[in-house]
């Protein structure tokens, strides 16, 4: 006894998307949706009880210096995501053009991604110690002057995580650009080239407008990385509080000190102004598109 | 003359540069290979930048036993082969049933999956938390699983890419056959999605085997622990024991360096396919 295709077709359909529709809806939408519950109690993580507070959760996250001014300290990774586009995109110029050994080069460059991030970690750690390895070796360089206590320094720690943060995931962005800079057309080089345009000319008038799209991309990771700062002050620094980004605050808040409620608040903020740099970024940089 | 003064210029700026990049790529991870070799004496007595007096692989040996790093690879390996066979599996499902049908809810459900790439998924642990515990799979491996396990719009992104290139004309002619679409999928899209479910594989792999915080979330057993929470458990009873850290360090990162030796081509192409959707 056979189906017709056409009761086959529903009933395949149904049973090929009901798991994975399943599984976003338990681990995506659903804590999506209690997140914003929660955030309107004070919720302590145990108890059946979620008693209604309002929008105090929010207003205490906006005027607790200590909760929103962790900010500040997502702000040097921000710095560090631009640095690393712009470092990325370099080398992924250099690497586009002709060159001997571009196989080493670009497997060497991006191998900083393959390692665990727990042991990079643990690697600058040890590079960051007061006379450590990296102060050694500026004194061998002659730039003694530079010698810092890269972690105990409340002023330079955060720069010290986000430089972590850039070693780590700048390979990751120069493959993408290096991707997209071969994907530009020899014609457009050599009618540039014809024209008598310079290096910097055909970089600024041929690659750059080809690049918009994958800048964008690119940088959307960036700031939402930047924004979503965590695993490396976790691991280096337990997330002491000079180093504490906003998430670190937050996963605090929630499992070491049971308000679970003020910390859906948090993640609420988080993701509110995750989806806003998103719109905002695409107006700005999408919406140029048109008018080119 | 002023042409080829730029040119040597240029050539000797790009090398220069590439020079000091492979520098700073390799400067810590140079370091951390060194001071593993290192033996507790050498470690006191010798300088930060100086070669071990006589390699010592000792360390090895101790991180290994001491971290538990052999019961560690074990559970990493665990989850991660269930959870990619699953997630192929889900994420082939899912694209054929969107490619190749028309059906009311089609978009609905594209946009679902998109909308969820937005939501940063360490926010969400909050909440995500109670539904784990809800269904008992607090401190199991399952829970990793079911959390890796579901497929996301970028895998969707890669695999719909692959299937639209099938011709339909195949999936026509085993109709003719008597074939079902289940049999289509079995027997047609699924064997011809491989190359795609490789790079998938790939690129899942290694993000299972870097995440931290879920396992650190929802496996605080020690005997649970996977490759870096292992790793971050060791810190604790060998802290300042540095040739033991960078040694069980350099453990945990050697088998993805591995792979990513035979099969960068996969992981380049996947990166690049994830980057650069629509």
């Amino acid at each position: 006894m056979k189906m017709s295709y056409r009761m086959q077709k529903n009933l395949l359909i149904v049973g090929f998307l009901i798991v994975p529709l399943a599984l976003l809806v338990t681990f995506s939408f659903y804590p999506a949706i209690k997140l914003i519950y929660y955030s309107f109690t004070s919720w302590d993580g145990l108890s059946q009880q979620y008693p209604w507070v309002g929008w105090t959760n929010y207003t205490t996250i906006f005027t607790d210096p200590q909760l929103f001014g962790s900010f500040l300290h997502n702000f040097s990774y921000f710095i560090g995501g631009l640095i690393q586009n712009v470092v990325a995109l370099y080398f992924a110029v250099l690497l586009s053009s002709k060159l001997k050994g571009r196989s080493f080069f670009r497997a060497t460059l991006f191998l900083p991604y393959m390692l665990n991030a727990v042991a990079v970690a643990f690697i600058f750690k040890f590079l960051y110690l007061d006379g450590g390895a990296l102060d050694t070796l500026l004194q061998s360089l002659g730039l003694g002057f530079l010698q810092h206590d890269w972690i105990g320094n409340d002023s330079i720690v955060n720069w010290a995580l986000a430089f972590v943060s850039l070693w780590e995931f700048f390979g990751f962005n120069m493959v993408i650009y290096l991707a997209a800079l071969q994907s530009i057309p020899e014609e457009l080089h050599e009618a540039a080239a014809l024209d008598g345009a310079g290096r910097f000319r055909t970089f600024w008038y041929i690659i750059m407008p080809n690049l918009r799209a994958i800048i964008q991309i690119n940088l959307l990771l960036t700031v939402s990385g930047a924004l979503e700062a965590f695993n490396i002050p976790f691991v280096m620094t337990n997330g002491s509080p000079p180093t504490a980004t906003f998430l670190i605050n937050t996963m605090n808040v929630a499992f070491t000190f049971n308000n679970y409620g003020l910390a859906s608040a948090m993640a609420i903020v988080l993701l509110v102004i995750v989806f806003l740099v998103i719109t905002v970024q695409q107006r700005l940089v999408g919406g140029g598109k048109d008018v080119v | 003359m002023k042409r080829s003064g730029g040119r040597i210029f240029w050539g000797t700026l790009k090398y220069a540069s590439l020079l000091v990049g492979l520098f700073v790529v390799l400067f810590p991870i140079w370091i951390a290979v060194v001071t593993s070799l290192k033996s507790n004496q050498d470690l006191s007595n010798l300088g930060i930048l100086q070669l071990p007096r006589h390699l010592d692989f000792g360390n090895y040996i101790t991180a290994w036993n001491g971290g538990d790093l052999g019961s560690a690879f074990l559970n990493t390996a665990f989850i991660i082969v269930l959870s990619v066979v699953g997630n192929i599996t889900l994420g082939t499902m899912v694209a054929y049933v969107l490619s190749r049908f028309e059906f009311p809810l089609k978009k609905l459900v594209l946009g679902a999956y998109l909308v969820v790439l937005f939501i940063p998924t360490i926010t969400t642990q909050v909440a995500v938390f109670g539904v784990i515990k809800g269904l008992g799979l607090f401190d199991t491996p399952f829970a990793l699983v079911l959390l890796y396990l579901g497929t996301d719009v970028v895998q969707i992104y890669i695999y719909m890419q692959f299937i639209n290139r099938i011709p339909v004309s195949l999936d026509e002619s085993a109709m003719l056959d008597g074939a079902s679409y289940l049999r289509i999928y079995t027997s047609i899209i699924f064997p011809l999605l491989m190359p795609a479910s490789a790079t998938v594989a790939i690129l899942k792999t290694i993000s299972i085997y870097g995440d931290l915080y879920s396992p650190y979330l929802y496996m605080p057993s020690t005997s649970l622990g996977v490759v870096s929470t292992a790793l971050m458990r060791f810190e604790g009873p060998y802290s300042a024991q540095w040739n033991l850290i960078m040694a069980a360090s350099v453990i945990i990162a050697i088998p993805l360096v591995l792979l990513y030796l035979f099969l960068q081509r996969f992981i380049f192409a996947g990166i690049v396919s994830g980057a650069v959707r629509e």
